[in-house]
């Protein structure tokens, strides 16, 4: 692995111009976001395991500076996308834990009616344009986000988020050309947690340097991150997303960090191809939240107390989400046959002429 | 006033007034701008409309499709050339899992109005990697639309339609049919739109009705000359123009009308849009059928490249006639 974390030293990054800005609750708020996806997840898997909900379940637990880090830095005309592992998103960027939740649950309240699941969240009212099921699939709609941006002339950027094990899809080398070739407003951010599955990096990946380092053969900047620091996290992806915006300029940001499960919970291997040790080593060393919840404590801005509250108050609301999915009707049957045209949906001059639907 | 027009001026002309109605429609493909069009479909586009409007790309399909369809999201309206349908095979994911499914899987909060148009047919002597006629493939993912225009109007008519529809519509144009000529109305008669789902009756017969799309109308309107002048048979011919959305009432009607239906799709046999007609109708015109439905599709072995023998693989007039006479 290119670890830009690992055991080195690092910088701080406490001190760049993004990180000077944020107040005491800013930087509380942070911790609170992180809390609460974690302990979404955690709900989650429970109600998994309990064969409540169908599907796949892919925990982004270990993962979670990544989003709430990048989601921080949010300008009005920013976008956002990712792959399959997609709650930590989904809730930084302002979704309730109720309807993400009840879409597990595959019920009517969810956030896409039931009919998405857990890889298919979407909220584009906050920005949030997915939630992929195919891996690198999304890469080239996170340029069509920058594309549009860029169409429309207005000041922002796409952000589109995807695996280590994305990164040698081709549909993902076709997007960085394009970026880079039509100087398009967007970052790639690869969320290296080291594993394709049950394939590590240094099975699956050809590279020099680390991953992202392959934006030079497109003539595009890039950058490594240790994900373990929310302070770098958002000085770095602050770095990308205002070239973005102010340049029209595409970057590749690689932040180097961990999932504690397997790659979904149906990962039958998940414990085999990694050490017992080597998840230890990163939920004692690296956590994101204890290290943030540890260098609030330093700065005095967070006390025992307060962290115990908000982590109370998280547990709270994922059990109260759970409560909401049980008690949420599923979707009918007849719902089955919406969404899936929009002329149809509006019931528009256009979804009146021939025949749409051919069910027998 | 209709004036006479080529196949590839229609759809030029219909980009143009696109371009010029809706500032968020942008062309977009391999050398559809500075090129001017590997067919010359979109000549003098890009000198009229610039950069912005007339996209060249390079060639990745996946890529700028699937940027296509993102940027479809902010409200973009990308009309986007594949310059064979045939390359839909490296562009496939974006074609149907985001093309088709974003919207379903978002619960109704995404829409995705882009347009796929490019040729998509045999008869060239290009092999079976650029001779693929999927619009069957794409009409059986919900979520699509999928129309094949035979005559300049119907393509001009169409293309605008396509446009317009805030759903993803694919549109597969013909090779062939780029150099054929044919009356369009005059953009000062009003707007030439011919809405998807609507099928037209390009012959009136009363013995049998040929059902088809795309160049094999052609084909059925110079086998029914034929079927009138040497065997005294009357055949309607019934151009289904659009494949889904599908005008069954129009499919029905003309197998009430004559009884007898004899399709005739350059698809393959199996899975084609021919099987689906044919189903169609067993299922709702079955009393009316005087005789069993049959078919004249492309031979079912990949496009053959030798120009000797492919025009014999395809549908083609005599084996309209041979089929039509034997199942007399």
């Amino acid at each position: 692995m290119s670890l830009a974390s690992a055991d080195s030293p690092q910088l701080d990054f406490a001190g760049s111009p993004v990180n000077q800005s944020l107040s005491a609750d800013d930087k509380i708020h942070l911790f609170r976001e992180m809390t609460r996806i974690r302990r979404f997840e955690q709900a989650s898997l429970k109600m998994y395991n309990k064969g409540v909900m169908g599907g796949f379940l892919h925990l982004y637990i270990g993962q979670e500076s990544v989003a709430v880090g990048t989601v921080s830095l949010r300008g009005k005309n920013d976008h956002f996308i990712t792959a399959y592992r997609d709650h930590g998103h989904a809730l930084a960027l302002g979704m309730s834990m109720n309807e993400c939740m009840a879409e597990l649950y595959g019920k009517a309240t969810g956030c896409s009616k039931g009919k998405g699941g857990s890889m298919h969240y979407f909220a584009p009212d906050k920005g949030f344009w997915g939630g992929h099921g195919i891996v690198g699939g999304q890469t080239p709609l996170g340029l069509g986000l920058a594309y549009g941006l860029k169409y429309k002339e207005l000041e922002g950027c796409a952000m589109c988020y995807l695996g280590d094990g994305a990164v040698n899809q081709g549909a993902y080398h076709e997007s960085l050309n394009l970026a880079a070739l039509f100087e398009l407003p967007i970052v790639y951010v690869i969320e290296n947690n080291g594993y394709s599955m049950g394939t590590s990096q240094k099975r699956s990946s050809s590279f020099r340097g680390c991953l992202a380092q392959r934006a030079e053969g497109y003539d595009m900047e890039w950058d490594l991150v240790d994900g373990s620091d929310l302070y770098q996290v958002r000085a770095k992806a602050n770095i990308a997303m205002e070239r973005a915006r102010k340049e029209s300029k595409p970057s590749i940001i690689e932040i180097a960090t961990y999932r504690y499960y397997g790659h979904s919970v149906a990962d039958a291997n998940a414990k085999k191809y990694r050490t017992p040790a080597e998840i230890e080593k990163y939920k004692k060393n690296h956590d994101p939240i204890r290290l943030w919840e540890q260098r609030l404590l330093d700065e005095g801005v967070l006390t025992e107390e307060k962290s115990k509250e908000i982590d109370n108050a998280a547990k709270e609301e994922a059990a109260a989400s759970i409560e909401f999915a049980e008690k949420s009707d599923p979707p009918t049957v007849e719902a089955i046959m919406d969404d899936v045209y929009w002329e149809s949906d509006h019931n528009t001059e256009a979804s009146k002429i021939g025949r749409h639907f051919f069910n027998d | 006033m209709s004036r006479k027009m080529l196949y590839r001026h229609a759809i030029r002309e219909a980009l143009d007034e696109e371009l010029a109605r809706d500032e968020n429609v942008v062309v977009m493909g391999e050398e559809v701008a500075q090129y001017n069009g590997a067919y010359k479909v979109t000549e003098g586009l890009w000198e009229k409309w610039g950069c912005k409007r007339m996209v060249d790309t390079p060639i990745s399909e996946a890529g700028f499709i699937g940027m296509g369809i993102g940027a479809s999201m902010l409200g973009v309206r990308p009309v986007m050339e594949l310059m064979f349908w045939s390359f839909h095979s490296v562009a496939f994911d974006q074609l149907v899992n985001n093309a088709a499914c974003v919207r379903y899987m978002s619960g109704g909060l995404i829409n995705v109005p882009i347009v796929v148009r490019g040729p998509a047919n045999g008869g060239t002597n290009v092999g079976a990697t650029h001779s693929h006629i999927p619009e069957g493939l794409f009409a059986a993912f919900p979520g699509l639309k999928v129309c094949a225009p035979a005559t300049p109007a119907d393509a001009k008519g169409l293309m605008k339609a396509a446009i317009r529809d805030n759903d993803p519509v694919y549109v597969m144009e013909n090779t062939l049919l780029y150099g054929t000529e044919g009356e369009v109305p005059d953009p000062s008669e009003g707007d030439h739109v011919v809405p998807l789902g609507k099928a037209d009756v390009k012959r009136e017969g009363s013995d049998l009705s040929l059902i088809a799309h795309g160049r094999s109308v052609l084909h059925c309107l110079a086998a029914a000359e034929t079927l009138q002048s040497e065997h005294g048979i009357s055949a309607e011919v019934l151009d289904l123009r659009s494949i889904r959305p599908l005008d069954q009432e129009a499919i029905l009607e003309t197998v009430r009308k004559t009884n007898r239906a004899v399709l005739v799709d350059e698809s393959k046999g199996f899975g084609g849009v021919s099987a689906m007609v044919s189903h169609l109708i067993q299922e709702h015109a079955f009393d009316y059928l005087d005789a069993p439905i049959t078919r004249v599709t492309t031979l079912d072995a990949p496009a053959i490249y030798s120009p000797h023998v492919e025009n014999d693989q395809l549908p083609n007039p005599k084996r309209i006639v041979e089929k039509v006479l034997q199942s007399s």
